[in-house]
């Protein structure tokens, strides 16, 4: 008796593991291997936050609405008056407490990625109708050498950073484009 | 050193490069009208305009400062706008203890020469950095209207 429990409860263990695989399969995996180390970057806070679908930006680990309540603006870069460098100077504060680098601003709406599965970004990422016109060769520069961008590996404070190390994405993008950017 | 330009003066200071803006402005050129309320860019007390752009002194390092035009409280009232918020101030007697106001009035007066009438949410999203403690938000918000419908 006790036996057979154990042995079902295994099994409804096993098919539960198995369905949440599936399930997680589905939202989260890239349909090529080739973009999934960019979507696990990409979908990371230090890039997400400011790449969102709403008139403001976020913050946090946590993704919470930006302190201030601070707007995006009708140029991705604040309200008129109250531009984002108002307080985001070019380099992080001494103490990290302030992020800061070159151009501190959201990615215009046509780049906001909030909600989208791992293929849909990667197409979206790569229509040049909402990537500004960026080639594939265009997007491994903007990735590999944009300011805005190299900061998220070096975001100051206590902030974490997106999981491949910055060398290892370039190499992951550079891997990306060369085989023609599979989504 | 650096030397930077502030109320149309240019001071040359000896600090480190990595000085706030606001500790130069209120500890070398004893311009203690901007005040420090947090340090880190989320209360706005030290509001000044760079360029015309109202900017979080406390922040910003003297070496990000160049040759960019600093203005502060102390010389926001020889502007005809800022004279005007200035003048408003008074009358409506926006203030409570004061603390925050010159950053208020700097973030107003940046606000009103962008845009001669703004909407209670032009005014929202322009001074939602700038922290009142004492809650004087609606007689700013009435002072920036009587501004924009009687003078401008
Ligand atoms: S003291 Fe600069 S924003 Fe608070
Ligand atoms: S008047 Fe006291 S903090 Fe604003």
């Amino acid at each position: 008796m006790t036996n057979s429990m154990t042995r079902t409860a295994r099994l409804i263990f096993t098919l539960t593991l198995l369905g949440t695989s599936t399930l997680l399969g589905h939202s989260a995996l890239a349909q090529s291997p080739l973009f999934q180390p960019l979507y696990e970057v990409l979908s990371h806070p230090r890039c997400m936050n400011c790449h969102t679908i709403t008139d403001f930006p976020r913050q946090g680990d946590e993704r919470r609405r930006h302190d201030q309540l601070v707007v995006r603006g009708a140029d991705n870069h604040g309200a008129p008056t109250l531009q984002c460098s108002a307080c985001h100077q070019d380099n992080n504060v001494a103490d990290g407490a302030v992020p800061g680098a070159p151009h501190w601003g959201l990615a215009p709406l046509s780049m906001g990625w909030e909600g989208l599965s791992a293929s849909q970004l990667c197409q979206v990422l790569k229509d040049k109708s909402k990537n500004g016109d960026r080639s594939l060769a265009d997007l491994l520069k903007h990735m590999s050498e944009d300011d805005l961008v190299l900061w998220a590996w070096t975001p100051g404070g206590n902030r974490t950073t997106p999981p491949l190390s910055q060398p290892a994405f370039v190499e992951a993008v550079q891997a990306w484009v060369n085989a023609g950017g599979p989504c | 050193m650096f030397t930077i330009r502030v109320n149309g003066i240019a001071h040359t200071v000896d600090v480190s490069e990595d000085k706030p803006l606001l500790w130069v402005l209120r500890e070398n050129l004893k311009l203690t009208g901007s005040k420090y309320g947090c340090g880190q860019a989320l209360c706005g007390a030290c509001t000044v305009h760079i360029d015309g752009q109202p900017t979080r002194s406390c922040v910003m390092p003297i070496s990000a400062v160049g040759d960019k035009q600093v203005r502060t409280i102390e010389d926001i009232g020889n502007e005809h706008i800022g004279g005007l918020v200035q003048a408003t101030w008074q009358e409506l007697n926006v203030p409570q203890c004061g603390y925050c106001q010159s950053g208020q009035i700097m973030a107003a007066t940046a606000l009103l020469k962008d845009n001669s009438s703004p909407s209670d949410q032009d005014i929202d999203k322009a001074l939602s950095g700038n922290i009142c403690r004492c809650g004087t938000y609606p007689r700013i918000r009435k002072a920036i209207h009587k501004i924009a419908t009687e003078q401008l």
